[in-house]
């Protein structure tokens, strides 16, 4: 059968508040006896389970955490996006609508881009209500910043710490529809299958990771909040136990997995140094309103640099290289991320990198420092300041701006952010692939829906800063409370679903030999060193460039890889207690057969586009060749372990124009 | 500065289960250098561990980047290690020379119960919010944002309060293992809005209540919590709290 999208008619502006007013309702008295089971507890796990509890159906909600205020919603740092226009700058849905689109050099669906431009606005109101601290003006009205992608300031954020503070907004929510006993919480519970019962998706198969007790939880529908696979590369921004397995099981189950390959490389995070590292840190992109990214002109600078003979501050003006404002000069040092990592590779292949290691550009704050003094000292009414003084009052205003993202920078790396430059390099953080869903956000799996970042809906081939906030709230709060209906209005007189029933019994029989298989191995390898193995694999083949030879070589590697993890990884302890060895085995199994799709995937694509760049398809002066003709479509994969099965849906653009993006 | 090939003894708390007796285990630890994280030191004792197929150290982490509040240990008797403002996770090598002897060990405190080694159940906390530590609102009944403006300064003070990352630092820094800092932070960030304020009274009773349901201490103002906050939690708010709860304990007609 062929995907539908299931985007409803009309014009585009009006298409959600119609179909919003039109769409099936379910009683109050029926929202109590209906069941619903949300795994994840981030930005649209936890919001979706708050909001879904507040309409008055019976929620169970799912994290592997041992709190839901632990879900790595909470590490985003910069910022929210929102069409308010507060800033008079000439921001509206539509602008959101449209930046988001060409950002995601149009692979996304213009339905749901624009939907999300339109709850936007909602969100924001939703958290200030919440008491969610976001920065203000004197004036005491919101405040907001610009990011990547984008000209004009409609960022919203709470110093560098906005996901945390939005989480801990939906976790409170969540925490009160807990005291009120709408909603079920288990913590340090994984799921670790999806159960099927006529075609439809009934429930799940969890594991107790205190005790490693199986436990079967049926509902009437599902909803998979469970964050991306970016932890598929090893080395990532993502938390250590970030994981894509509960997706996974699902496409195990039957649900496609769509445009895996396109992940996102973040141009701003501090560079790798060592082998024993484990994972990356974020530098984030509100950065690059203020800092201007350069390289050294000279070869032999940079490698005076390596050696540590010289410094950044030893490299005289004009013999830097401001690579972003001089290839972009329209968007300067705000070009998306996708443009942003791809220059800093071009730059570092070729040597002109200015870490040990060849890989990490500069990131320097002087001049911005220089700019906020001389403002700060006219306001303060100092007309003959001290360039000591400027800079002293300059360093104050950067530090109230970025001051945590510094400290955690001098903490990691022993450098003084404010003196010197810091160096970044791109690291993997954010995956616009995910699990296939219609405009309901629902699954090819009825019954089984899908939110934030675990789906891959709204942002193409490469996301902007400041929108995987704005994604996870919306489909939280504003889009699966009333998409969830659809599935679940037809539902009411489906009695409560038994979790004794056979499909239980043979999904938790089947987890469990899946335990025993993994954990009478016994072999002589780490699980934390299969996943480097695999990591550097799908870094090197999979990542920033690819190649057709390249994934065709990487898919054979990580097979021979995944044969040599059942013949000899070993897993501590037993399946009866708390073993997080065996966590991670299990996931870094589910990690092998993802990073082989995301290799297939990337090989069907002919074309670059976005975070998925094909040598062989660039324009002359190295940018991203797109090949509107033939790649017009999301690859959603149907996964079979010999040869996985694509089915299209082509994209359709109605309002807005294929261009060559650019940011020149 | 440290040496780049650091060989440091470590003696760590190994506990089976919550039932079972601990007791400390020495282990040793080669080839550490002074970029590495302390959790990758110990990421790298575990391979060793595991690679003699014996059980590796049980610890949390997760984003390794301060925020998430997962980390924990009690370094050298110090919450998070001897460097202020600063979790386990983000703590560095470079803190420590060749040959040193680190003790680590769990949060103490009844109110969290061992699971394993080094891994302590913070629940408590989850019921101290549950309790009464948010704003009563539906989604979708919010008014325009800018509709309330709110002075620059309580907003600030307002997220200084809600930078808590839910560790439970101030719990194992404490004598009486007292969770008043982390109760207050959340207290005085809700109260510091007008949007929490309709609610503050309730809020401090209910969270207090539970607080102490929970077999946490009293607060004795030793402020250790706030010494060993890895995000700098003022005792004020601990002061505010007190406020808040006397008015309430005082006014209250329910």
């Amino acid at each position: 059968m062929p995907l539908q999208s299931n985007v409803p008619p009309g014009e585009l502006g009006e298409k959600w508040t119609k179909y919003r007013s039109s769409m099936p309702l379910v009683a109050p008295n029926n929202k109590r006896r209906l069941e619903v089971i949300i795994v994840g507890t981030g930005l649209a796990g936890g919001a979706a389970a708050a909001t879904l509890g507040e309409l008055g159906y019976k929620v169970k909600v799912f994290t592997f955490h041992d709190s839901p205020r632990r879900a790595h919603s909470i590490a985003a740092q910069g910022g929210i996006n929102a069409a308010k226009n507060y800033q008079n700058d000439g921001d509206s849905i539509y602008r959101l609508f449209y930046d988001t689109i060409k950002g995601g050099d149009y692979r996304s669906r213009e339905a749901n881009v624009h939907r999300l431009a339109e709850v936007s606005v909602n969100i924001i109101d939703q958290a200030v209500a919440q008491g969610v601290p976001f920065a203000r003006e004197y004036g005491g009205l919101l405040a907001n910043r610009s990011f990547g992608g984008v000209q004009v300031s409609r960022t919203f954020y709470a110093r560098g710490q906005t996901g945390q503070q939005l989480l801990l907004g939906a976790y409170q929510s969540l925490s009160r529809q807990v005291s009120l006993g709408n909603v079920t919480m288990y913590n340090r519970h994984e799921m670790v299958d999806v159960v099927k019962v006529d075609g439809k998706a009934r429930g799940i198969i969890a594991r107790n990771l205190l005790t490693g007790e199986l436990e079967r939880h049926a509902a009437h529908a599902v909803v998979l909040g469970t964050g991306g696979y970016g932890n598929v590369f090893y080395l990532s921004t993502n938390a250590m136990n970030s994981n894509a397995s509960a997706a996974w099981r699902a496409v195990k189950k039957g649900a496609y997995m769509a445009n895996p390959c396109f992940t996102q490389i973040h141009p701003t995070c501090i560079p790798v140094s060592g082998e024993y590292q484990s994972k990356l840190t974020l530098m984030s992109e509100s950065l690059r309103n203020d800092g201007r990214v350069w390289v050294p002109k000279k070869t032999e600078d940079a490698i005076a640099i390596r050696e540590g003979k010289k410094t950044g501050l030893d490299v005289a003006e004009s013999d830097r290289d401001y690579y972003l404002e001089r290839r972009y000069p329209a968007f300067g040092n705000l070009v998306p991320r996708d443009v942003a990592s791809r220059a800093a590779k071009t730059a570092c292949d070729e040597g002109l990198g200015v870490s040990p290691t060849g890989l990490a550009v500069y990131l320097d704050f002087a001049e911005a420092i220089q700019r906020y003094g001389q403002s700060q000292a006219t306001t303060l009414n100092e007309h003959k300041a001290s360039a000591a003084r400027i800079k002293e009052l300059g360093t104050a205003v950067v530090a109230e701006k970025y001051g945590n993202l510094f400290e955690m920078y001098e903490k990691i790396t022993g450098e003084n952010p404010y003196v010197m430059p810091m160096k970044i390099y791109p690291a993997v953080h954010y995956t616009m692939g995910g699990l296939w869903v219609d405009y309901n956000l629902q699954t090819n799996v009825p019954g089984l829906f899908a939110t934030g970042e675990a789906n891959f809906s709204d942002h193409g081939a490469n996301r902007l800063g400041a929108s995987a906030l704005m994604q996870g709230l919306a489909d939280g709060y504003f889009v699966l409370p009333y998409t969830i209906g659809t599935f679940l209005a037809d539902e009411i007189r489906t009695p409560m679903i038994d979790p004794n029933g056979k499909e239980f019994m043979d999904a938790e029989k089947a987890v469990a030999d899946r335990v025993t298989k993994i954990m009478a191995i016994q072999g002589n390898q780490s699980v934390e060193s299969f996943h480097r193995r695999l990591g550097l694999t799908v870094w090197e083949y999979c990542g920033m460039s690819r190649s057709a030879e390249g994934l065709n070589k990487g898919r054979k590697i990580i097979r021979e890889l995944r044969e040599e993890f059942y013949r000899d990884v070993f897993v501590p302890g037993s399946a009866d207690e708390y073993n997080p060895e065996l966590e991670k085995a299990l996931r870094v199994a589910d990690f092998m057969e993802l990073g082989e799709l995301m290799m297939v995937d990337a090989l069907d694509r002919d074309e670059s586009c976005g975070g998925h760049f094909r040598e062989e398809y660039q324009t002359e002066d190295g940018e991203a060749l797109r090949r509107d003709d033939e790649y017009t479509y999301v690859s959603a994969w149907e996964w079979d372990d010999n040869e996985p099965i694509l089915h299209k849906e082509e994209l359709v653009f109605e309002n807005v124009e294929l261009k060559t993006r650019s940011y020149k | 500065m440290s040496a780049d090939n650091m060989k440091l003894t470590l003696k760590i708390w190994r506990q089976k289960n919550a039932d079972a007796k601990g007791r400390f285990d020495t282990h040793t630890v080669d080839g550490v250098t002074s970029h590495m994280s302390f959790l990758e030191m110990l990421d790298i004792l575990n391979e060793k561990i595991i690679h003699e197929k014996k059980e590796p150290v049980a610890f949390e982490h997760d984003c390794r980047e301060g925020i998430c509040g997962t980390c924990s240990l009690v370094i050298n008797g110090y919450p998070h290690g001897p460097q202020q403002g600063t979790t386990t996770c983000q703590l560095h090598m470079r803190h420590f020379n060749d040959g040193d002897t680190i003790t680590i060990e769990p949060w103490r405190s009844s109110a969290f119960p061992i699971v394993k080694d080094l891994v302590v159940n913070r629940d408590a906390f989850d019921r101290i919010i549950q309790a009464g530590g948010y704003i009563s609102v539906n989604t979708g009944q919010a008014q325009d944002g800018n509709s309330v403006p709110i002075e620059k300064d309580l907003a600030n003070e307002a997220m200084d309060a809600a930078t808590c990352i839910g560790c439970g630092a101030c719990v194992a820094a404490c004598p009486n293992a007292s969770a008043m800092l982390f109760t207050s932070a959340k207290v005085s960030h809700l109260a510091h809005m007008p949007q929490g304020e309709v609610e503050a009274a309730q809020r401090a009773l209910r969270m207090v209540e539970q607080h102490d349901a929970e077999g946490f201490g009293r607060c004795s103002n030793i402020t250790a919590c706030e010494a060993e906050c890895p995000k700098g939690i003022s005792v004020e708010h601990i002061a505010r709290l007190n406020r808040e709860y006397l008015t309430a304990a005082v006014g209250s007609t329910k």
